[in-house]
């Protein structure tokens, strides 16, 4: 007996306020961006519940190529903290505030 | 059998996420992710996506979390990090995810009710999946590597210069 | 070949693409062979498709090619559509027969110009403008060609802007040319409106079957000659040309004197259907015509500078030109386009090669005896001289003469008497500029060192062309007398253009041939008795009616009542508008949003933290009101 795809729905929901929550608890750039990640996969898995309950394969399409781009994200994204890391020899959020008006 | 197996990754994956939350150690963090993201690709592949549970396995846990190590490392910062979150903003970040919860789950209900019940078995072919990559979505995959190619290049030409050059 | 016809004005329109995009790069021989040898081209294949008319069957339709239609809107279209009948093979052979000449005797003129590829790329894209302009088979593609021309006028008058002057010029002639181009907009809307259409077939078909009230027609005529006078610098829109002299020489040959300036007589011609079914705008027409012949020739007596004397005979003999059509001799008002676009690109071309000799002296009172000096120019100068004078056996003879006959024929004596006038004062002023220039004595303020020297060969030699073609292009429309078949540039056209008057009988146009004969003899000797035998004579007239005198050196203060009249009460309403619209409530608006923008941007600053988490959590409370609205 199969889950029914409205459990990984409310799974992926959850998933993704944990994400919401871990990004606003934590105060460097590593991990707030890991937790970015998380977000980004519980849409994935929201699109995958999708795809299975509407009988549809686009749906899996799609999570390929959120993975795809998530992978070049993650990238530049990194490559972008290394750089300021060392400009600034912190990640810490709170200390990059350059922005400020 | 399947019901077992579906709260057991369920449980790890929101365990590890919400372990990330409590860990002060970056190092940590990122294996708690790998173990998050595995556990996921167990979930996929029980909807029926073996691909994508392959590729998330490969990709995510693999890949892009060595990645994240590789910078852990690079920037050597053994020591704890602070954790200092006002009690005020805590409450209403939570406070607010638990709005923002109860409408994805409401939303996702909405769509869950409004498709049509019968979910037919199909979805799990990874050939069918295949051919729509290369005849519907061409384009669109193609474009992706090109962006894969920019991103390479554009890591190289960001992180790649020395300082003082 | 000829089917061919409609890229006759695609390729000078290319290679002006070409030059305007890297003619900077290109070397100034290949940019001179470019542009001569696309214009080349468009020559060939004119006269191809000229040769194919020619050998039609009468009545038969020219040539018609539609590209595409690049409006349409309702029932209202207006397609690409080139045509080739036998009046445009006409502008389209001169277009492109003279300009390559020009072309030629540019590649010398220009040869040291700093903006060598820009001056051909103009001279190119007018090329292209002008013959969309002349086989347009519909008065909107028409009117893109009438206002493309008139941007490159623009452009070429202006070329050296480095000069104030000619900046001012080039301004001048755009400004002047708008005015006319209101009222020529104007009649084309009312055109559309009433026939439904804006081809020229059209046109004319209602014209000519009465389907339209004869008012309507009238007020379209005059309107549409409004236009005409300004492109082709008649009273009272003709100031600007005079100006236009500014430019090089070549420019002012090829635009100010035998193509563009035309282009009015053109559409009358085209639309000879429409004018001929009109009888007070025709009237108009031809007044205004003897009126601008007249008037110009007088301020020609008195000018000297050797380009403007040219400038206001091209305004005169434009004149003589709408003479003819108000006339109703469209074919004569066409032959005299013909022979003028030779012989006074001849004039002022060989004006050019002087102006070159003398290193840029271009006042005829700092010149004298160049007869020696200039071994090719002086003898073509003196062909368009006789040409434009009306002596017999040159081509200004013939087309003159079948304008003064048409005159005399519909029974408009007064205007055939103003047109014999003219002509008078025509022969009296180009004399007086052949005997300023090149004979008496040499008033040349040289420094030493630097000889008058003969033009190089491709100035002289399309000179010497242009030269022939106006001692002989008369002889392709001879009055009647020759024989009832003589007048073939007459027939040849009697299928586009409305035809004139009955022929006179024999004896009466001989008379008349007489006369105007005498009247350009006339003009020759009355020049010679003041610029040669006697040469105080003129100074002691001119201080004898000083009146008179200053009038025509003042150019009767046109300029000045355009001034007083026009110019200055609108810059001064501008500037009222300025001082209490801009200042106050434009500006006004603007300064206060700019304020009231600063004093949010204070207010609003503490949300700009500069945190990662402030940011991201506006972010989320935006994303969950979104949410929430969708799921409402």
């Amino acid at each position: 007996m199969i889950p029914p795809p409205a459990a990984f729905f409310i799974l992926a929901a959850v998933l993704f306020v944990l994400g919401v929550l871990a990004f606003f608890v934590k105060k460097d750039l590593l991990t707030q961006f890991m937790a970015v990640e998380v977000m980004l996969n519980a849409g994935n898995l929201a699109f995958l519940a999708l795809a299975k309950s509407l009988g549809k394969a686009e749906g899996q399409v799609i999570v390929l190529f959120v993975i795809t781009v998530a992978a070049a994200e993650a990238v530049i994204g990194l490559a972008i903290i290394v750089l300021i890391f060392r400009q600034r020899k912190t990640v810490q959020t709170d200390e990059l505030k350059d922005l400020k008006g | 059998m399947a019901w077992a197996v579906f709260l057991i990754l369920s449980f790890l994956c929101i365990g590890s996420v919400a372990a990330m939350i409590l860990s002060r150690n970056q190092a940590h963090n990122a294996l708690f992710l790998v173990l998050s993201f595995s556990s996921l690709g167990g979930l996929f592949g029980l909807l029926d996506a073996p691909f994508a549970a392959a590729v998330q396995v490969l990709v995510y846990a693999g890949a892009i979390m060595v990645l994240f190590l590789f910078a852990i490392m690079m920037f050597n910062l053994r020591g704890e990090l602070p954790v200092r979150v006002k009690k005020t903003r805590l409450a209403f970040t939570v406070g607010l995810g638990t709005i923002l919860l109860a409408e994805l789950l409401l939303a996702g209900r909405k769509l869950v009710l409004g498709s049509p019940g019968a979910a037919s078995a199909a979805g799990g072919d990874t050939a069918r999946l295949g051919h729509f990559l290369f005849s519907d979505y061409l384009y669109a995959f193609e474009i992706t590597s090109l962006l894969i190619l920019a991103a390479l290049v554009g890591a190289l030409a960001l992180a790649g210069k020395r300082e003082g050059s | 070949m000829a089917e061919l016809f409609w890229l006759i004005p695609l390729i000078p329109g290319a290679s002006a693409l070409l030059l305007v995009l890297f003619g900077a790069k290109l070397s100034r021989r290949w940019v001179a062979w470019q542009a001569c040898s696309a214009v080349f081209l468009s020559f060939l294949l004119s006269s191809a498709a000229f040769a194919h008319l020619v050998r039609l069957p009468p009545g038969a339709p020219g040539l018609t090619k539609t590209l595409f239609a690049w409006i349409s809107s309702g029932p209202f279209t207006s397609p690409i559509a080139f045509a080739f009948d036998h009046l445009t093979a006409v502008m389209t052979l001169v277009v492109t027969g003279v300009g390559l000449l020009i072309h030629v005797y540019s590649t010398a003129y220009m040869a040291e110009d700093r903006s060598h590829a820009r001056y051909f790329a103009h001279l190119n894209l007018f090329t292209f403008f002008m013959l969309v302009l002349v086989m347009a088979s519909d008065l909107v593609l028409m009117f893109v060609g009438w206002e493309g021309v008139g941007l490159c006028s623009y452009l070429l008058i202006g070329f050296w802007f480095e000069r104030p002057a000619a900046a001012k010029a080039g301004m001048k002639a755009f400004v002047v040319n708008r005015v006319g181009d209101a009222a020529f907009i104007l009649g084309i809307l009312f055109l559309l409106a009433n026939v439904g259409g804006s081809s020229f077939s059209l046109i004319n078909k209602a014209a000519g079957g009465g389907l339209l009230p004869s008012g309507l027609m009238t007020l379209v005529a005059i309107l549409l000659f409004i236009g005409a006078t300004g492109k082709s610098a008649q009273i009272p829109l003709y100031v600007w040309l005079p100006d236009a002299m500014e430019g090089p020489t070549p420019v002012s040959a090829l635009i100010h004197a035998a193509t563009m300036v035309t282009a009015g007589v053109y559409m009358v011609c085209r639309l000879s259907g429409l004018y001929a079914a009109s009888g007070p705008a025709s009237t108009v027409v031809a007044w205004i015509g003897a009126a601008t012949a007249l008037f110009a020739a007088a301020m020609a007596l008195v000018q000297n500078d050797i380009k403007k004397v040219l400038a206001y005979s091209t305004i005169s003999q434009i004149g003589y030109m709408f003479l003819g059509c108000g006339v109703g001799a469209y074919a004569a008002g066409m032959f005299h386009l013909v022979t003028h676009a030779f012989f006074k690109s001849l004039l002022f071309l060989a004006a050019g090669s002087v102006i070159h000799a003398l290193a840029g002296e271009q006042d005829m009172r700092r010149m004298g005896g160049l007869r020696k000096h200039l071994p090719v120019t002086f003898p073509v100068f003196l062909v368009g001289a006789l040409a434009i004078s009306g002596v017999p056996f040159l081509s200004g003879f013939f087309s003159k003469d079948a304008i003064l006959t048409g005159a005399f024929a519909g029974g408009q004596y007064a205007l055939w008497g103003a047109g014999l006038l003219g002509a008078v004062l025509t022969a009296f002023y180009m004399f007086r500029l052949v005997y300023m220039t090149f004979y008496g004595k040499e008033r040349t303020a040289m420094e030493p060192g630097h000889s008058i020297h003969e033009s190089p060969r491709a100035m002289t030699i399309p000179l010497v062309i242009l030269a022939a073609f106006s001692a002989l292009a008369g002889y392709v429309g001879l009055p009647v007398f020759f024989g009832e078949k003589a007048d073939l540039f007459g027939r040849y056209l009697a299928s586009s253009v409305k035809s004139g008057s009955p022929h006179l009988a024999v004896p009466t146009e001989g008379l008349l041939v007489l006369l105007a004969t005498a009247s350009a003899l006339l003009g020759i000797a009355l020049a010679f008795v003041f610029y040669r035998r006697t040469p105080a004579l003129p100074s002691r007239l001119a201080s004898r009616f000083p009146g008179v005198y200053r009038l025509l050196v003042g150019k009767y203060y046109i300029d000045e009542v355009y001034d007083a009249v026009v110019v200055r009460p609108l810059v001064r309403g501008a500037e009222k508008v300025y001082e209490r619209f801009d200042l106050k409530v434009i500006d006004g608006a603007l300064n206060g949003s700019a304020a009231a923008a600063g004093l949010a941007g204070k207010g609003l600053n503490f949300l700009q933290s500069g945190l990662v988490r402030d940011y991201a959590l506006a972010f989320l409370i935006g994303a969950i009101t979104f949410l929430g609205f969708l799921l409402l």
